[in-house]
């Protein structure tokens, strides 16, 4: 493996992406630039755009405006089988009339391999994803699971410089989708080749990704690593779309040195950093992770809300608290069961404090 | 689950209707094809079994004239079957492949009128047609004529299987580099292929089996099998008539019992769901 890797050289690069259907507008102008070697999530609720998105750098679909290129060389215009790129389907659209060897040949051959070298390739691939037993088997024969990996090396067979999966583990259930995350990200890392992944999976996003393009009705929302868009969300589609959260709704009283003075109904103050687009006398969201509060019966220095305990919820790894804050609006408090020895469970009705952790609470420009 | 109540036999009056649609669509061809078996020349009294009447439609003193006939209807049929399974395969290919095209519902119409056409006008137009261009009846226009009928027998088989097919297939062989050509051949073909063996099966009996259309268009001094039949029965029904009937049901029937295993044989077109 490449011990020296350049990590900026840009796979592939979309410029001003326009599709529109009819009078309807798939994508609204989206620029983003996806690294060489990088696993990048497109995320976002079904309809936003992203699938539409992943057909277009597959060639299955046409740009009404923009430009894209991979690795330099400008391809909108060339036809998905001259593209060096392979897909994934979320069908898997896998050959029922071939093996499985056959159907994993295909591509090599197609791009002008001889039988021996397809053959050899299509073992290799095999390997990789653990299923050479199966080789002259009918993908009917095959369980969702292996017809996945199946797809998956049949797209890797003809080495392209760029490999899309489109939503490739929503047909599989819950404990093999998350197996197969971490078989993804590893196998993504011995192909060192660029993954493009389509998902409405936020935890998907989150397990795999080295960057996410956060999309809403055909518009980017955010592009950051996992952390970044779970930690500073830019707006209030992205906080609420990722993971859960508290969305306050906030006026900004003061801001000095990098701070700002917000409150909410029932005359609550916090203090939070200055965000770029939100001043004085704004009325914006605040988002405030739940498990970055916690709560106490008396108040703490720094922000500390008072309200009443309405309920405990048991959700296995935690307990979820509802409060009403007085006269204010409702929040979640998570709390890790693992440290419930030194953390204090609240019966309902009970008063309490609500307590943030300094930068716990981000201000959203929208 | 259903109650044992839902079940359709326990509705009242279900054995005696089954029994009677039974006896009425199956007892005439039960009993020619009993008395085709008979020893004596009689079509209504049983003289115990005999093969004679097989042996006369081949050695008989009409054997030449059913030989011709069956000659001229299974070449009919094998021909024609192939031009509209042909015709019907780029129909289907056109229709559903092509994207949605002007005149795409109307071309759908097109292809299946002949179904909803009752067989007299259809018959009748056609004679009316090669009159009026002066083409000569004989074997010809019966090979025209049946090639135009049997195209939606071919074609609804091969749509009906082309409709199952998605396209991500041929998407993904685009995507792994296949040209159009490569990915018609190779992927979408074979998947077509039991459907399109169907379509062949189907059109092939429709042409084998027809009277109407052929009696129209065939002229004097050739016959089909059903033609030739007809053409004996008017001189009274002699029981090698029942001998023939029976062959060709026999064949009708193997037939369309492969046409239906090969349409289920192909390779399955969905995926399970999940985890299996």
């Amino acid at each position: 493996m490449a011990i020296v890797e350049d990590r900026n050289i840009i796979a592939v690069d979309v410029q001003n992406a326009v599709k529109r259907y009819g009078s309807f507008t798939a994508l609204k102008t989206i620029s983003l630039s996806i690294k060489d070697n990088e696993f990048f999530t497109l995320l976002g609720p079904s309809g936003c755009g992203k699938t539409t998105l992943l057909r277009i750098i597959g060639g299955f679909e046409e740009l009404s405006e923009g430009a894209i290129s991979l690795f330099g060389d400008e391809i909108a215009k060339l036809p998905p089988n001259k593209r060096p790129i392979n897909t994934v389907f979320q069908n898997y659209a896998l050959f029922p009339h071939m093996t499985i060897e056959e159907n994993v040949m295909f591509g090599v051959e197609m791009r002008g391999g001889s039988k021996a070298e397809a053959r050899q390739r299509a073992s290799e691939m095999l390997d990789l994803v653990q299923l050479t037993q199966f080789a002259s088997r009918k993908p009917s024969q095959l369980s969702g699971g292996q017809q996945q990996r199946v797809a998956l090396a049949r797209a890797l067979a003809p080495e392209p410089k760029v490999l899309l999966l489109d939503e490739p583990l929503s047909a599989l259930d819950l404990k093999l989708r998350q197996a197969m995350r971490y078989e993804l990200k590893e196998i993504q890392r011995k192909a060192g080749i660029t993954f493009i992944f389509v998902t409405h999976d936020q935890e998907e996003a989150l397990t795999m990704s080295d960057r996410i393009a956060v999309m809403s009705s055909g518009e980017l929302q955010q592009l950051g690593t996992a952390r970044e868009i779970y930690e500073s969300p830019h707006n209030t589609f992205v906080a609420d779309f990722i993971g859960e959260t508290n969305l306050l709704e906030v006026s900004v009283d003061a801001l000095s040195g990098g701070s700002a003075t917000c409150h909410l109904g029932g005359g609550h103050e916090l203090i939070c950093d200055e965000v770029k687009g939100v001043g004085v006398g704004a009325k914006v969201h605040l988002s405030i992770r739940p498990e970055r509060l916690t709560l106490s019966d008396t108040p703490m220095e720094g922000a500390s809300l008072s309200g009443v305990v309405r309920d405990n919820i048991y959700i296995g790894t935690d307990i979820q608290t509802i409060v009403d804050l007085n006269e204010g609006p409702q929040m979640v408090i998570r709390t890790s069961n693992s440290d419930r020895g030194n953390k204090r469970i609240f019966e309902p009705r009970s008063p309490v404090f609500v307590n943030m952790e300094k930068g716990a609470a981000r201000l959203l420009a929208d | 689950m259903a109650q044992a109540g839902e079940d359709i036999k326990n509705y009242p009056g279900f054995m005696p209707i089954t029994l009677f649609c039974l006896v009425v669509l199956y007892a005439p061809l039960l009993v020619v094809m009993i008395y085709s078996f008979n020893e004596s020349k009689s079509i209504t009294v049983w003289q115990g079994l005999s093969f004679k009447w097989y042996v006369d439609v081949f050695v008989g003193p009409e054997s030449a004239k059913f030989k011709e006939a069956a000659i001229n209807s299974f070449s009919i049929a094998i021909v024609a079957a192939l031009a509209a399974t042909a015709i019907a395969t780029s129909a289907a290919t056109g229709m559903l492949r092509g994207g949605s095209f002007r005149g795409r519902g109307f071309s759908f119409g097109l292809i299946n009128l002949p179904l909803i056409v009752p067989e007299i006008v259809t018959a009748v137009a056609t004679l009316i047609f090669f009159s009026a261009i002066d083409f000569e009846r004989g074997y010809l226009t019966i090979l025209v004529a049946h090639i135009a009928f049997c195209i939606p027998f071919a074609y609804m088989p091969i749509a009906a299987r082309m409709q199952g097919i998605e396209d991500t297939y041929e998407q993904a062989a685009m995507d792994l580099y296949a040209n159009k050509t490569q990915a018609f051949r190779l992927v979408l073909f074979p998947l077509m292929l039991p459907g399109i063996v169907s379509g062949f099966i189907l059109a092939f009996i429709i042409s084998l089996d027809d009277f109407i259309i052929t009696n129209f268009v065939k002229g004097a001094g050739i016959e089909t099998l059903p033609t030739a039949i007809f053409g004996a029965v008017k001189q009274g029904i002699k029981p090698n008539i029942m001998a023939i009937s029976t062959m060709l049901l026999a064949v009708s029937i193997v037939m369309v019992t492969i046409s239906y295993f090969v349409g289920k044989s192909g390779d399955k077109l969905k995926q399970p769901p999940g985890e299996k």
